[in-house]
């Protein structure tokens, strides 16, 4: 295979057209996956996806296209050059079209991709067969997943762009049952390196809360105070930036368009009663990320004419405030709505909110305690209602304390109303996701929401 | 039309990477070896209004070699086609299970399959959507959209279309070896009403499936018609009434009903996740094997059969992704659970004589594992047709089109929307409603299932995305049904759901 490098000086070479940004992505990957207390599948991937963006000068101005491919030989050069020409051709004069950015350097272009592998997991994996071990002693089930993956990005382009960014990032997921599957619990970490990895402390997690589900008792739907741990906000905030193209918002097709004002949106109206700040900035401490834009593709969420543009701090919320969307230049030029692009982290702080989420337990007085959401989707864009379940436990807190396990809910509750039903908050961690993998790098807060929306009872444990 | 495997992918060196994975994994110690060469090419557009919004065309290829030894897993996979890589590779998948199998106290066998010997096999499809230039692909997608666009009430449109080449190379150690082609379509058209109140909008009702462009043209799928009536339904949409919520007989067409079939059935009757292997992730199901032959999982009316042969079957193929040959069985009789859905592996943990074919990889870079065939309800002979069903609905909604989807770890309870929800009164249409979800058990909701639609009712619906394993891994799988009547169902309103 021809290194990246090489791949892009050749492939903008051939490009007869007024620019063209390549993007290689080389990715390598280390993954392991458990049921009952036993390894079930594992895989070393390696994977790379060369992308040739063209963007062909039209008579009206800039068209763009692009091809996606594995891998580039020499004798194949030429024509995928050739076809993202013709893509740009087909499209015709691109909405989104803006001066490129050109002659930037950034990182080590020359260096070659740093391949994890198994030994990732070196110190991990007797450490997880020691678990096994004494979870089956004990006559507890662990089902789960670890995973690590480095990713080299290169974009490079014939108008002198030379950018490259290495990403390293991990998970480790462990489900804990007993009883004859009757308890269920769950703990997740995000990790860079699996240096940091709890191992114990994620098994001591496990057995504490499969304890919490000696004692169940059935509890009907309504409204609650429920405490959230830091990773059921992380979901919830996926689904917050999933609904911030500020595009849709100015069509009037989004929960954070102005009701009655079509054209307009919400920035600048108080989504929150505390001063919350919503954020994505590469240079954040443990979720350190890319530091300039990367766009395979054009988007509502962002543009190809955008690549190359500096990540800095995008304050999607600030003060409880809407103040930025999602906003490719064309799109601020045409809504005027002003520019802002999200990073490939998300991070949320509460001012004034410390400790840990036991200490928001130890304020509730009557409510439940979380572990996680699942099956997430869209009901309603308009209000931007969510459905969803709990998941891996859910546990009634009385006079400060969790007094046993109940069933898990069906709620319905949309992620924006959520943000003002928030009374309280604790201190901002580095958190995992539960269903949403693609978000790897997030920081939140436990959090108290107020009345939330258990709609029915679900059976499942 | 019957198509053949591309030439250029057949001028891949197929024979000769395969044998390197094998033969060099077999000489490091592996007692079984599987090979995939595969070429995926997926093309996207959205269109905003008429002007392109995203263009993709993406091709992924590469190869992934499995092997066990000593009874554990071991995988690698690179996008580098050589036999130098795939002797490497299985040099790596080798290493790998030796690492695992202290951890593995389950050891891996599999369930025997004949062997097929050079088999090829290419789905049925007339118009490579790929040969299609991007000129006419985004000139018929603006032309729906400018249809829709002519009248007052809609304010944007959006189309969206995604098409798939997928090419995959499979031999192992027993000596089969496949190729295949097969490619997939799906469409949607979605036309939005904003004003000052707020926005409301309709999709078509379009399944996707596997055919190739002639999906696009208006004999297999008559858009053009959808396209003319799109604009007075979202009007009726946008000043129909809030449903009132409570619980109403509810007539689901196939449109909507094939998502609660995927959901509440597909997923649940899946052996592996019956056992346990997808309980950190997808999850369990209420359907484990100590209900086989016994559990009555919807009412008498109820027939499902699991297959992988349907033609135009999102999941229909000649062989799967362990080597195993296309088949057909029963997933639920008369309303009893009587099958599953098996990979060899599976099927040899479940005391089966031989997987069903259900195994697939969506990548050269996945293992294969356990996804879901064409899981489809079978129509009744002798039902009615569409006017009959409504005509039995003294009090209920006629439900079209899927939208919001959700049902928890363990397939019991579960929530759906649609797009259209035609309310029913003494057998007549009164008109639409709106805001409607329904909430039910999957257990109780098909076991309340009183008529179910004849053959002239019946459609393929699907979807591309289902999601399962980590890494994540998505299949596309058909599910064909008829309309149904489902009595008494749980309906909610969606904005009270939200406070409002």
């Amino acid at each position: 295979m021809i290194a990246p490098q090489e791949l892009i000086e050749r492939i903008t070479r051939a490009a007869d057209y007024e620019d063209c940004i390549v993007i290689v992505e080389s990715k390598t990957q280390a993954n392991l996956r458990w049921a009952s207390s036993t390894l079930t599948t594992n895989g070393v991937i390696a994977e790379q996806s060369v992308t040739v963006i063209a963007f062909v000068a039209l008579p009206g101005g800039m068209a763009t296209g692009s091809v996606t491919r594995t891998n580039i030989e020499l004798d194949e050069i030429a024509d995928v050059a050739k076809a993202a020409g013709m893509a740009a051709r087909a499209a015709g004069v691109a909405e989104d079209q803006a001066p490129l950015l050109t002659n930037k350097e950034v990182g080590d272009w020359g260096a070659a991709h740093i391949a994890t592998g198994p030994e990732v997991f070196k110190t991990f994996a007797p450490h997880l067969g020691e678990v096994f071990q004494k979870s089956q002693a004990d006559a507890i089930e662990l089902f789960g997943y670890a995973e690590h993956t480095h990713t080299t990005t290169w974009v490079g382009s014939k108008g002198g762009l030379r950018l490259r960014h290495d990403q390293p990032s991990g998970r480790l997921e462990m489900t804990g049952k007993s009883h004859d599957r009757a308890r269920s619990t769950w703990e997740g970490r995000a990790t860079r390196d699996f240096s940091d990895v709890d191992l114990a402390g994620v098994d001591a997690g496990i057995r504490q809360r499969l304890e919490w589900q000696a004692r169940t008792s059935h509890l009907d739907a309504g409204r609650y105070q429920t405490v959230a741990p830091s990773g059921v906000m992380a979901d919830m905030l996926a689904y917050l930036l999933w609904t911030s193209p500020g595009r849709d918002a100015a069509d009037g097709r989004s929960v954070f368009a102005k009701t009655g004002e079509v054209g307009k949106t919400r920035i600048g109206e108080t989504l929150a009663k505390l001063p919350i700040n919503i954020f994505s900035n590469p240079s954040y401490k443990g979720l350190e990320c890319n530091p300039f834009n990367v766009a395979a593709y054009s988007s509502p969420y962002g543009s190809v004419f955008d690549n190359g543009l500096p990540q800095e701090q995008w304050d999607f919320v600030k003060d409880g405030k809407l103040n930025s969307l999602l906003t490719p230049r064309a799109t601020s030029e045409a809504t005027g709505i002003p520019y802002g692009m999200g990073g490939d982290n998300v991070i949320m702080t509460v001012p004034g909110g410390s400790g840990e989420m036991e200490s928001l337990i130890a304020s509730v007085k009557n409510g439940l305690l979380l572990t996680t959401v699942w099956y997430v989707r869209m009901v309603d864009p308009v209000t931007s209602l969510l459905t969803g379940l709990t998941r891996d436990g859910v546990y009634q807190v009385k006079d400060g304390e969790v007094v046993g396990a109940v069933n898990n809910f069906r709620w319905n509750e949309s992620p924006v109303e959520l943000l003002g039903r928030i009374s309280a908050a604790g201190s901002t961690e580095i958190t995992a996701t539960r269903e949403v993998e693609d978000l790897s790098r997030t920081a939140a807060p436990a959090v108290i929401f107020e009345d939330f929306n258990m709609s029915t009872v679900s059976q499942a444990n | 039309m019957t198509h053949q495997v591309d030439p250029d992918f057949l001028a891949l060196p197929l024979q000769a990477v395969s044998d390197a994975a094998i033969q060099s994994g077999l000489s490091l110690g592996a007692s079984h070896v599987d090979v995939r060469i595969e070429r995926i090419r997926t093309g996207v557009l959205h269109l905003r209004d008429t002007n392109p919004e995203t263009q993709t065309d993406e091709s992924v290829s590469g190869v992934g070699v499995r092997v066990i030894v000593n009874g554990a897993w071991g995988f690698a996979s690179s996008p580098e086609i050589s036999t130098a890589k795939a002797a490497e590779l299985a040099k790596v998948a080798v290493a790998m299970a030796i690492t695992s199998g202290p951890l593995s106290t389950e050891k891996i066998a599999l369930a025997p399959e004949p062997i097929y010997a050079s088999k090829t096999w290419v789905s049925h499809y007339e118009i490579d959507p790929f040969d299609v230039t991007g000129e006419e692909k985004i000139a018929r997608l603006a032309d729906l959209n400018a249809q829709l666009l002519k009248s007052e009430i809609v304010s944007n449109a959006t189309a969206f279309s995604m098409f798939v080449k997928e090419q995959k190379h499979y031999a192992d150690s027993y000596g089969t070896s496949t190729t295949q082609q097969r490619v997939r379509m799906q469409t949607a058209i979605e036309a939005f009403h904003v004003s000052d109140k707020g926005f409301e909008s309709m999709r078509t009702l379009a399944q996707p499936a596997g055919f190739g462009w002639e999906w696009m043209g208006n004999s297999a799928w008559n858009w053009d018609e959808e396209i003319a009536e799109l604009p007075s339904l979202l009007a009726e949409k946008v000043a129909a009434p809030s449903i009132e919520a409570g619980r109403y007989d509810l007539l689901i067409h196939p449109s909507n009903l094939w998502l609660t079939i995927h959901e509440s059935i597909g997923h649940a009757t899946e052996l592996d996740r019956a056992l346990g292997y997808e309980a950190n992730y997808a999850g369990t199901s209420f359907a484990t094997v100590d209900n086989l032959g016994k559990l009555q999982y919807g009412s008498s009316l109820m027939n499902v059969t699991g297959d992988r042969l349907t033609p135009h079957g999102l999941s229909t193929v000649g062989y799967d992704d362990e080597g195993v040959e296309a088949q057909r069985w029963d997933i639920i009789k008369d309303g009893v659970l009587v099958g599953y859905q098996l990979d060899r592996r599976i099927a040899a943990r479940g005391g089966r004589e031989r997987s069903n074919g259900c195994a697939f990889a969506d990548s050269p870079s996945h293992v294969p594992i356990q996804r879901m065939p064409n899981v489809s309800l079978q129509p009744n002979p002798d039902g009615p047709d569409l006017a009959g069903l409504i005509a039995s609905v003294e009090d209920g909604i006629f439900i079209k089109g899927d939208n919001s989807w959700s049902i928890d770890m363990q397939r019991y309870n579960f929530q759906f929307t649609g797009q259209q929800f035609h309310r029913i009164k003494n057998g007549e249409l009164v008109g639409q409603v709106k805001d409607v979800a329904y909430q039910a058990t999957t257990t109780d909701f098909w076991r309340s299932m009183k008529a179910v639609g004849g053959p002239s009712t019946y459609v393929l619906g699907g979807a591309f995305n289902c999601g399962k394993a980590q890494p994540g891994q998505i299949a596309a799988v058909s599910h064909g049904c008829p309309a149904a009547v489902f009595d008494k169902v749980n309906v909610l309103n969606t904005v009270a759901e939200a406070g409002k």
